[in-house]
């Protein structure tokens, strides 16, 4: 039987259970900023975002604007996370209660409500990729990276490491995904390769690690070969 | 094997332009205009005929569902929605990241026309968190189609005022449930809502709307060029058309392709995905359509169809064709208990038999994994997992409960060697006697 970090119910983070908005319980003692403000690029981005919904609807924006808040967290400190007094900005901004962010920032896994390292390592462990073998992935991130356990952050502050569910690219298993990027087709050494060009600060493409054509069978298409596209 | 003028989605495997120009070169939104001007009523017919089912999970008829909308604006003047479901995140598929990221124009055209025939004047696409890059590229390809004049006002010259609209998740199961989406997209936590009142009266906003998979949308132009009939004559009664499978697991070529509904699954695992790993006579289970459907045992996998229907008839589903393809060197009860893990961390919370069950179908599971169980726990398991089916407001609980009656139904004496392995290996040791 396979490994499974931190205890059975170690990677059991998330929906359902209300995670701490950095209330000190974590463990990590994350230190939360007083203040936070939009800069201009992401007022830019707000300005776009409230087109789409009806004026009365604003509160449709929370998630967008989460993630306007965590891009923004990323380009100023290098850690892609969501600090409580942004969510009271969020809520001030969509003239919502800062208890329907919260609410939403603790429910959805994408936010990470603690900061986080420069590169989030993200395994998919489901049953797809784990028949491909993701706890290969598993143990190349941790070997590489001297990470413990799911969600903890590697010494050098360079990794986070997470457990995630079913990414939806299961014909290109087993993935890991980066940040935004979804690494296919990996390996144990696949994977450690791919950690250390990161940390040479290199950008390695994304999608096959063995050159597939996207979801496209090893070796090339066996369909779609005798359509003639125009212009091509 | 589907011939390739018969497959929709020619640029599957993104070998080609996906932008506008490219779209175009391959037939998408050639005169959409005229499409729309068949009025409402022709398109629904016409998707009616094409007997097309909806290719998110649930095979409801499409052309019923949107005929559910209101056919006259509403008198307190509510606006309709089309709200398109790319939340795609069932264990074992992922098609509609291929549409996303290399036909997304197929799926805008579809959102145009779809919308025409509800009456919708605006739409929304949701898509997951994870899928950033498709997100990009739709949301390209959504701006080329607004530069174009083919989205916004008079869309595709069609007289007909149209919005669409990208909308990111952030990594959430549930809100792949069609209430849970649309309470999502109003910036709430994805809590699926009771039924009645359904979408199509009280949707969006409390407004009529419909939800749609991007498959099923995405398939409708070219239905309503090709015509009805076409769709029909393939596949098999019933269960018409084709459809995106995505082979997973132990093939040789894991990959998605294309292929007519009804399809036999061996021939499916044979022609394109190069076979099961060290032959078909390794086959152990098959997991057909996702993760939801129970799992197939090789003597069923030998003969099924792969449509509805035929899935239905041995217990299983085709779900979202997402084919999970297992050897056997697998640990059965390990899949499943993986996929109980999975569930248990998808539960919103919601209603009580999913949360706390999900939870403890995971805790035994894991027991099972090990053998650390007794002979009547099995029992015990597949009664809760019945008390759990059917007692939820969404389908999660069902979802959750199905994989493991699946696993007990075909695999019991798997899951008793385990546990009398596990008591053989531990066999206690006599009591030393008191020294008197």
């Amino acid at each position: 039987m396979s490994e499974r970090l931190g205890g059975p119910h170690g990677s059991q983070i998330g929906n359902g259970t209300a995670e701490n908005i950095g209330d000190g319980s974590s463990g990590e003692g994350a230190a939360q900023p007083t203040h936070f403000t939009f800069d201009e690029a992401s007022e830019a981005e707000i300005t776009h975002i409230l087109t789409k919904y009806p004026p009365s609807r604003k509160a449709s924006g929370v998630l967008p604007l989460l993630y306007v808040v965590q891009h923004q967290m990323r380009r100023e400190t290098g850690s892609a996370w969501v600090p409580r007094v942004a969510m009271d900005v969020v809520a001030a901004r969509l003239e919502i209660p800062p208890i329907r962010v919260y609410e939403v920032a603790t429910f959805y896994l994408m936010f990470n409500t603690n900061p986080i390292g420069r590169f989030h390592l993200q395994v998919c462990g489901t049953t797809p990729c784990w028949l491909r073998g993701s706890d290969e992935i598993t143990r190349a991130c941790r070997d590489e990276t001297g990470i413990k356990g799911w969600r903890q952050t590697s010494a050098d502050g360079m990794f986070t490491m997470s457990e995630v569910e079913c990414l939806g690219a299961c014909v290109n298993a087993p993935i890991l995904q980066v940040d935004d990027d979804y690494h296919e087709d990996l390996d144990y050494d696949r994977t450690v390769a791919l950690l250390r060009a990161l940390r040479q600060g290199e950008h390695p493409a994304a999608g096959s690690a063995i050159g597939r054509i996207t979801s496209a069978p090893e070796g090339g298409p066996t369909t779609l070969t005798t359509i003639p596209i125009a212009g091509e | 094997m589907l011939a390739d003028q018969d497959r929709i989605f020619t640029n599957l495997y993104g070998q080609h332009d996906w932008s506008l120009e490219g779209a175009q070169s391959r037939g998408d939104w050639n005169d959409t205009a005229a499409i729309i001007a068949r009025g409402r009523d022709a398109i629904i017919d016409e998707m009616k005929a094409s007997g097309l089912r909806g290719r998110g999970g649930a095979g409801f008829p499409t052309g019923m569902k949107w005929s559910f909308m209101p056919k006259q604006p509403s008198p307190d003047g509510r606006p309709s929605y089309l709200v398109v479901n790319a939340d795609e995140s069932e264990p074992g598929t992922c098609k509609d990241r291929d549409i996303l990221r290399h036909d997304p124009h197929k799926l805008i055209e579809g959102c145009l026309i779809a919308s025409f025939a509800m009456g919708a004047q605006a739409c929304y696409v949701y898509v997951r968190g994870e899928y950033y890059n498709e997100t990009c590229n739709l949301q390209a390809a959504v701006d080329q189609a607004y530069a174009a004049n083919l989205l916004g006002k008079n869309a595709a010259g069609s007289g007909y005022d149209f919005d669409l609209y990208v909308h990111r998740g952030a990594g959430a199961y549930i809100c792949g449930e069609e209430t849970a989406l649309l309470e999502s997209l109003e910036g709430k936590k994805g809590m699926p809502r009771l039924k009645p009142p359904f979408p199509a009266a009280v949707g969006l906003y409390g407004c009529p709307t419909t939800v749609n998979n991007v498959e099923t949308i995405a398939v409708v132009p070219t239905i309503l060029r090709r015509g009805g009939a076409w769709f029909s004559a393939l596949g098999r009664p019933k269960n018409t058309g084709t459809k995106i499978f995505c082979i997973s697991g132990h093939v040789n070529k894991p990959c998605n392709v294309e292929e007519e509904l009804g399809i036999p699954l061996r021939e499916l695992i044979d022609t394109y995905a190069g076979g099961v790993r060290g032959g078909w006579d390794n086959l152990l289970a098959v997991i057909p359509g996702g993760s939801s459907v129970p799992l197939l045992p090789k003597d069923i996998c030998d003969t099924v169809l792969m449509d509805f229907d035929s899935l239905r008839d041995v217990k299983s589903g085709l779900g979202t064709a997402g084919v999970i393809v297992m050897d056997k060197s697998t640990d059965v009860i390990r899949a499943i208990d993986r996929l109980a893990q999975f569930y248990k961390h998808e539960s919103c919370g919601q209603c009580t038999p999913c949360r706390e069950g999900t939870g403890w179908m995971m805790r035994v599971m894991h027991r099972m994994v090990q053998g650390r169980a007794e002979l009547d726990e099995i029992d015990i398991l597949e009664k809760v997992t019945k008390q759990i089916e059917g007692h939820t407001i969404c389908a999660l609980g069902d979802a959750a409960a199905w994989p493991i009656q699946g696993l007990i139904r075909h695999f019991r004496p798997v899951m008793e060697e385990r546990i009398a392995s596990y008591k053989a290996a531990r066999t206690p040791r006599p009591l030393p006697m008191a020294a008197e």
